[in-house]
């Protein structure tokens, strides 16, 4: 390498001398050989068809914006600030029927997040279980994640939800026999968790010494609160963490000197958890517990059928696909990796975790962005259960009470396509992070 | 200009970018069907029976235009739409009229820029709830769990209402009368809302329809009629005169069964006129003399379809109520044939 570089620039002496003696006069260029002359006539093509496609594109653009002028709809995005006169069931943040069209959709943007997250977490979890469990050596435990996988992959994910939504309808008891001396329903968990057709309730988080929120974004659509407790108990949780990291750093600087590593587990923990329980006690942390009155339960958090159904119905569909992702990344690994560790005398399980997963990390990562991407476009099948993620408020009930197609469509493309491309980087951030160093 | 059209409607995914396109009595007689926007299933409005054929009082207006304009009551593509899509259908030309529940409003009528050709149906929203829960008024409804239909004029009713009345409630949205039917069935809500008349034909199909009762409420003014689209004037008048006819028709006694009797010629005037033995009435719709006698021999006339679909003598069993005549009480008044 280092050599022919050394010859090069004699190379190009011995040439441009050459040149002045020996080459032709130089060709004028003429437009024919934009067609006829091999180093432009690609170029010329690659030219022709972009304008061609722009021509197009123009021309759609257009027709649609005149033909909408022409029916007496031209595209304006003003109703976004007009009242949406609706209620939704599920808002993270506060909201009414009085608030803007705007608000709504973001209502229904934070509910997409919110079952996206949650979905993709649980596919993963998984996935890699079902993954792993079906290259078991156990025959029954294999074939059963097989049949997992078979199921769940090759029946369209609308019929697992609508079927899970069935199933919590039509199995699970009403509130009302919950009710009465001789109720037919009880709570589970010491009278903590009430199970119904509903959704499920479960204890809320309550402080009884509040700090109280901070209102960020004034009065615009997009105003949220963000709650002190929980700003302190993350910095105090931060904190922790990074105390206990610090305490990892020492031993293993102490180990490498003396060979010889203390054991810091209580230590660790303590930092944690600790400070932690301290400011707990202090914010008066308490639970909140479901009671039944009137014709629901009260109190608690309630987890809504619409939520659970989306949720374990994307979860389950999407796990089997990352399951056989994870599967295939197992088996890329050679034979010989794994052979190798055993003969270091590493333990099967941390073989798996230590030689094959790493390695096959590389190779699971991007199909497994497109198993996010896919999970979080399918939550838009969100309206076949009643949950109100974007393409209910936006493209649902805010298109249809004011007839704005375009625009809402158009407004529910860049948002989805925006939260993809968030996926996306930092997946992206991921995957290039486990990638093969070379150094 | 109509390839322009129907690309550009192809390109935005068969969105409302079609501009009307004028002549849409042309286009139903050249295609000899006529397309019909109905419900998805709602018993005695529009559902399709056993043999896949298409019943009731709304699908019987779609017949009477059909055999007004084509000459025969069975020419018809019936295209079930939901709340959410029966709008963007007619408005990219997917169907030429909607006749399906839907409710007049102002924004409805300008901003999204179709036209009610009148009221065939004068409704209101209510609550129906199991008898169990022991519930008389819907003022007594705080904490409810409501089941109501997505993308229609009910989910702001319901909103008003239970924002005006200061009370809390728990929206269930759902895309289908099918559905909500289901979900209230299983307990999974406390009450159905949508138009009293939906609830009556919903209730009709339930085992046990003496297990439901529908409150006294009704929280908003629905009337229902049949839609077109705009910038078509001519197809708009046909549409409104043919449920014009079928009204005026109960008014002066025109029936099924008398019909062809009084074909061979009256001495009322307005009778001959609508029926065409005398005047041109026909002529200035584009159609013939006897574009209103084939539509009212289809079904009948307004009370007929009414009395057997909806009446009181069928499972949904409906009063006439503010749908009687205005001779008898009613809010029905056609303008005259003249």
């Amino acid at each position: 390498m280092n050599r022919r570089h050394e010859t090069r620039p004699e190379c190009h002496g011995d040439f441009s001398v050459m040149t002045t003696l020996t080459d032709p006069p130089k060709e004028q260029f003429r437009l024919s050989m934009l067609l006829y002359d091999m180093r432009y006539r690609s170029a010329t093509i690659q030219v022709i068809a972009l304008m061609g496609f722009m021509l197009l594109a123009a021309w759609l653009i257009n027709n649609t914006a005149q033909n909408l002028a022409a029916l007496g709809k031209p595209i304006d995005f003003g109703f976004l600030s007009e009242p949406a006169g609706y209620d939704i069931n599920q808002r993270l943040l506060d909201y009414n029927s009085q608030d803007s069209h705007l608000r709504a959709a973001f209502m229904g943007l934070l509910n997409t997040l919110v079952v996206a997250v949650l979905g993709c977490a649980t596919a993963t979890i998984l996935g890699v279980i079902i993954g792993v469990l079906r290259l078991s050596h156990n025959w029954l435990v294999s074939r059963l994640m097989t049949i997992y996988v078979e199921a769940f992959r090759n029946v369209p994910v609308l019929l697992w939800i609508v079927f899970i939504m069935a199933i919590l309808i039509e199995t699970l008891p009403a509130p009302r026999a919950f009710r009465g001396d001789n109720p037919t329903a009880e709570m589970m968990l010491g009278d903590s968790v009430a199970v119904t057709n509903r959704g499920v309730y479960i204890p809320e988080v309550l402080f009884s010494n509040s700090l109280g929120d901070v209102h960020l974004f004034g009065n615009s659509p997009l105003r949220f609160d963000v709650s002190l407790d929980l700003v302190v108990i993350l910095i105090v949780l931060g904190l922790g963490l990074w105390v206990s990291r610090l305490i990892k750093i020492r031993a293993d600087r102490i180990q490498e000197a003396t060979g010889d590593r203390p054991t810091t587990w209580y230590l660790r923990l303590g930092v944690v958890l600790v400070p932690l329980l301290v400011v707990l006690w202090w914010l008066g942390f308490h639970f909140g517990y479901p009671e039944l009155k009137g014709f629901n339960f009260r109190g608690g958090t309630h987890l809504r059928n619409s939520l659970i159904a989306l949720w374990l119905a994307l979860s389950l569909y999407t796990a089997a696909f990352i399951a056989e992702i994870v599967r295939a990344g197992i088996m890329a690994i050679p034979k010989g990796q794994t052979e190798a560790a055993a003969a270091l005398g590493l333990r099967p399980r941390r073989i798996m975790s230590l030689v094959i997963l790493p390695q096959a990390l590389r190779i699971i990562i991007p199909p497994l962005i497109s198993n996010y991407l896919n999970l979080t476009k399918n939550s838009s099948l969100a309206i076949a259960v009643g949950y109100m993620d974007i393409t209910g408020t936006l493209g649902g009930i805010t298109m249809n009470q004011t007839g704005r197609e375009l625009e809402c469509v158009l407004l529910l493309m860049l948002v989805y396509l925006l939260i993809s491309l968030s996926i996306s980087a930092v997946m992206n951030w991921y995957n290039e992070s486990v990638k093969l160093k070379e150094r | 200009m109509k390839k322009t059209v129907l690309f550009g409607a192809l390109t935005i995914a068969g969105l409302a970018a079609g501009a009307a396109a004028a002549g849409t009595l042309d286009d139903v007689k050249a295609r000899g069907k006529l397309n019909c926007g109905v419900t998805t299933g709602l018993v005695g409005f529009a559902a399709p029976d056993a043999n896949g054929e298409w019943h009731g009082f709304d699908v019987a207006v779609c017949r009477a235009v059909a055999a007004a304009v084509l000459g025969d009551q069975n020419a018809i593509e019936f295209v079930p739409t939901t709340g959410k899509t029966r709008f963007t259908a007619l408005a990219s030309g997917e169907v030429d009229m909607l006749a399906r529940n839907t409710t007049w409003t102002f924004s409805r009528d300008v901003d999204l820029k179709f036209e009610f050709v009148g009221v065939n149906y004068y409704d209101g929203q209510g609550f129906m709830v199991p008898k169990s829960l022991g519930v008389s008024s819907a003022k007594e409804l705080d904490g409810a769990t409501v089941c109501i239909q997505t993308g229609t004029t009910t989910e702001l009713n319901l909103a008003d209402f239970f924002r005006s009345n200061n009370i809390s409630y728990e929206p269930v949205p759902i895309e289908t009368n099918a559905e909500a039917q289901q979900q209230y069935l299983a307990g999974a809500c406390d009450v159905y809302t949508t138009d009293a008349s939906g609830l009556a034909a919903t209730r009709a199909t339930f085992e046990n329809p003496g297990d439901h009762v529908i409150l006294p409420e009704i929280i908003s003014k629905e009337p229902l009629g049949p839609l077109v689209r705009h910038g078509d004037p001519e197809w708009g008048d046909l549409v409104r005169w043919t449920l014009n006819a079928l009204i005026s028709a109960e008014e002066l006694g025109i029936t099924s069964a008398n019909i062809d009797e009084l074909k061979k010629g009256t001495n009322n005037p307005e009778i001959n006129r609508i029926l065409g033995t005398e005047g041109k009435l026909g002529e200035m719709l584009g159609l013939d003399a006897d574009w209103a006698y084939r539509a009212i021999k289809a079904n009948g006339n307004y009370g007929e379809i009414f009395a057997k679909n909806i009446g009181e003598n069928t499972p949904v069993g409906l009063a006439r109520g503010l749908n009687a005549q205005w001779k008898e009480g009613g809010l029905l008044y056609s303008p005259p044939f003249r």
